[in-house]
C-alpha cells in the first residue's frame, strides 16, 4: 500500500516534458495566428506587435468574395455530408451485417483510395472530369469531396454497427418489431453516437478540404480554403490569412465542443478503435 | 391452453454438423420443461428455433395447432428471455416494457396499466423511470422477464437466464421465476446447463447430448433412474465403472458385483450415497481421501487397478487415508451399448 502511494506521489518529469512539448507544438502556431489576426503593425525585431486593431477584420469581412466563399463552402459541405451519409450508412450496415461476394475486397477498396498519393489520384480524376464537363462546377467538387469522406463514413459506422448487440435486435424482433422497425428503434439509436461522430468528422474534414476543391473547382468554384490560398499566394498580407483562420476556427471549435457534449469522448475512441 | 409440439426437428449448420438431430418433444399447457445438456448439445439452437431465430433444416414446430416453423420471430406467440438480458440500453425500464405493446397499437393508458402490473409482478414496482444500466444484474434479468411477460406470450422461452448471476441470486430468482410461471400457468421452455436449476424448477427434464435426446422424464426419475450412461454421469454425482460380466457377476479389479445379465462388457453405475464402505481385513479398495462436509462426508477410494470411486458416508471420522476397506453397492444400474440393461 505504502509503495503505491509513493509511486503516485512521484512527479513524472518525462511525462510533463512531453506534454509541454506537445502543447507548444499545438498551441504555439494557434497563438501566432491569433495574434496576427488582431495586428496592424508588427515589425522585426519586436516580440509583440506595435499596434493592435480590427482594421483587417473590417477589410476581410467587407469583401464580397469572402462571404460568397463562406456560403459556397457551407452549401458544399452540407450537400457532401448529406449525400455521403445517404450512400455510406446503408453500405456500412451491409458491410457490418451481411455477407456477400466481394465483401472484403470492396471494404478494403475504401482504404485503397487513401493509400495512393492523393494529388496524383486527383489529377487523374480531373482528366476524367474534364471530358465530362465537371471541371469548375459545383457538382464536380461535390463528387471529388464525396470520395474524401468515404473512409470516415464507412469505417467508423461499420465499427458502430458491428458493436451493436445482436441479442438486442433479436429481442426487438421477439416482441413484434419487423426488420425495419428494429433498425430504426434499436440498431440506429445504439450506433447513433458513434455515427454522429463520423458525420461530424466528415463535415469538418470536407469544410477544410483544399486540394480537390482547388483542382476540380478552379476557377469557377472558390471555397474558403481555396480563397485563403489565393490570398496567401497573391497578396502576401499575413493578416488576411490570419483573420480567415480565426474566422474558420470558430465554427469547427463550436462543432467539436457540441459533439463532445452530445456524444461523450468515448464514442470517438470507440469509433476509431472498432 | 397453449401446447408446444416439436416434431422431428433437425438443424444442420453449413459445416455439415448436426446441431439438433431429429428432435421431438411435446410440452403440455402450463408445463415447464427444461432442456439440460452440456454446451454444444444443441439445446440453445433448439430454443432459438422455437423462437424463430434459427430455421430448422427439417421437421416442424407447432403452437396450439398452428404451424410456426417458417414464421419470423415477430409473428410468433413466443417470448424469449436472453442470457445477456439484451435490454435496450437507450430506453428506460418503462420504454423497454412498453415497446412491444406500442407495436400492437395499444392505447397509452392501457400500456401504462399493463407495464405497472407486470413490474409489480416481478417485484420492481416504481422502477419504470430508471435506465436499465442503473439496475443490478438480478433486476435487469427481472426486467427482461417482464418485457416478455407483458405481451402475454403463449410460450415463454428462457435461454440460461441466470447464467451471469451469482449463486445466491440465482437460487432466489429461480424460485421467483418458478412462482410466477406457476401463477400465470404459462407454458415454458427453459434452457440450462445447470442440473440444480433443472432439478429444482422443471416439471420435466429433457437431457440432451450431441443434438439428440438422451432422456425425457420428471426430475426425480431422471436422477433416480438414468436411462443412458450419459445421463447417469451428467446428472448428479455417479460412479461409472467399466468392466466385464461373466457368469452373472460384474468384475472390475477386486470388485465383484452380482449382475444377472448375459456375459459381455458392461458399465456399472452406483451413486455415492448407494455405495457403503466398511473397514475390512480383506480389503478390496483403499481410502485415498476423506472430505468432511459437516452434514455428511465423502470418501474417495481406489480399487487395486487405480479406479477411483466415491462413497457418501454419515460418519467420515471413521475413515482415514490409506485404510483398507470393503465396498457394498446397495443400488446399481448397468448399461451396455448405450442402453440400460439392469436396474436394482
Amino acid at each position: 500500500m505504502s509503495t503505491m502511494t509513493t509511486a503516485r506521489g512521484r512527479i513524472d518529469w518525462l511525462g510533463i516534458f512531453f506534454a509541454g512539448l506537445l502543447t507548444i507544438a499545438i498551441v504555439g502556431p494557434l497563438l501566432v495566428v491569433g495574434t496576427w489576426a488582431f495586428t496592424e503593425v508588427w515589425r522585426y525585431p519586436n516580440v509583440i506587435p506595435q499596434q493592435f486593431g480590427f482594421r483587417f477584420w473590417a477589410q476581410t469581412l467587407g469583401r464580397a468574395d469572402v462571404w460568397n466563399a463562406l456560403m459556397l463552402s457551407l452549401q458544399l459541405t452540407t450537400v457532401v455530408t448529406l449525400l455521403s451519409a445517404l450512400i455510406c450508412l446503408p453500405a456500412a450496415y451491409a458491410f457490418a451485417r451481411m455477407n456477400f461476394p466481394g465483401r472484403n475486397i470492396l471494404f478494403f477498396s475504401f482504404l485503397a483510395g487513401h493509400a495512393f498519393p492523393k494529388f496524383g489520384l486527383l489529377v487523374a480524376i480531373a482528366a476524367i472530369f474534364l471530358q465530362l464537363d465537371l471541371i469548375g462546377t459545383f457538382w464536380g467538387v461535390v463528387l471529388i469531396q464525396l470520395v474524401g469522406t468515404l473512409m470516415f463514413m464507412i469505417w467508423i459506422p461499420v465499427a458502430a454497427f458491428q458493436s451493436v448487440d445482436r441479442r438486442m435486435e433479436e429481442a426487438a424482433r421477439d416482441v413484434g418489431a419487423g426488420p425495419f422497425r428494429v433498425f430504426w428503434s434499436v440498431t440506429l439509436p445504439q450506433a447513433g453516437p458513434t455515427i454522429a461522430a463520423a458525420v461530424l468528422l466528415s463535415f469538418v474534414g470536407t469544410f477544410y478540404e483544399t486540394e480537390g476543391a482547388w483542382l476540380i473547382g478552379a476557377p469557377g468554384i472558390r471555397t474558403m480554403p481555396v480563397l485563403m490560398i489565393s490570398f496567401i499566394n497573391n497578396q502576401m498580407v499575413i493578416q488576411f490569412g490570419a483573420v480567415l483562420s480565426v474566422l474558420l476556427w470558430v465554427p469547427s471549435f463550436i462543432a467539436l465542443m457540441f459533439a463532445r457534449r452530445v456524444i461523450g469522448g468515448g464514442a470517438f475512441a470507440r469509433g476509431f478503435g472498432g | 391452453m397453449s401446447v408446444l409440439h416439436i416434431a422431428e426437428v433437425t438443424k444442420t449448420f453449413s459445416a455439415g454438423a448436426k446441431a439438433v438431430d431429429s428432435f421431438s418433444l411435446d410440452v403440455a399447457d402450463g408445463e415447464l420443461v427444461c432442456l439440460l445438456g452440456p454446451s454444444g448439445s444443441g439445446k440453445s439452437t433448439l430454443l432459438r428455433m422455437v423462437g424463430g431465430f434459427e430455421q430448422p433444416t427439417s421437421g416442424s414446430i407447432t403452437i396450439d395447432g398452428e404451424d410456426v416453423t417458417h414464421l419470423p420471430p415477430e409473428r410468433r406467440p413466443t417470448g424469449m428471455v436472453f442470457q445477456s438480458h439484451a435490454l435496450w440500453t437507450h430506453m428506460n425500464v418503462f420504454k423497454n416494457l412498453a415497446f412491444g405493446l406500442k407495436l400492437r397499437r395499444m392505447p397509452a393508458a392501457e400500456i401504462r396499466d399493463k407495464v405497472e402490473a407486470v413490474l409489480d409482478l416481478v417485484g420492481l414496482a416504481g422502477y419504470g423511470d430508471r435506465m436499465t444500466t442503473q439496475l443490478s444484474g438480478g433486476q435487469q434479468q427481472r426486467v427482461a422477464l417482464a418485457r416478455s411477460l407483458v405481451l402475454e406470450p403463449k410460450i415463454l422461452l428462457l435461454d440460461e437466464p441466470f447464467a451471469s448471476l451469482d449463486q445466491h441470486l440465482r437460487e432466489r430468482l429461480r424460485e421467483e421465476v418458478r412462482d410466477i410461471q406457476q401463477r400465470l400457468g404459462i407454458t415454458t421452455l427453459f434452457v440450462t446447463h445447470g442440473q440444480d436449476e433443472a432439478l429444482s424448477m422443471a416439471d420435466r427434464i429433457v437431457v440432451m447430448a450431441n443434438g439428440k435426446t438422451e432422456q425425457i422424464d420428471r426430475p426425480d426419475v431422471v436422477y433416480r433412474d438414468p436411462k443412458t450412461p450419459f445421463v447417469a454421469g451428467f446428472i448428479g454425482s455417479m460412479n461409472l465403472i467399466d468392466g466385464e460380466v461373466r457368469n452373472g457377476y460384474f468384475m472390475r479389479s477386486d470388485l465383484t458385483v452380482q449382475l444377472q445379465v448375459p456375459d459381455g462388457p458392461a458399465t456399472l453405475a452406483i451413486r455415492p450415497e448407494s455405495l457403503d464402505v466398511t473397514a475390512s481385513d480383506t480389503p478390496k479398495a483403499s481410502v485415498h481421501r476423506v472430505t468432511d462436509y459437516g452434514s455428511h462426508g465423502l470418501v474417495d477410494l481406489d480399487l487395486a487397478d487405480g479406479t477411483r470411486l466415491k462413497s457418501m458416508v454419515a460418519h467420515p471420522d471413521l475413515f482415514r487415508a490409506g485404510q483398507g476397506v470393503d465396498v457394498f453397492p446397495r443400488a446399481i444400474a448397468a448399461y451396455r451399448d448405450n442402453q440400460q440393461i439392469y436396474r436394482s
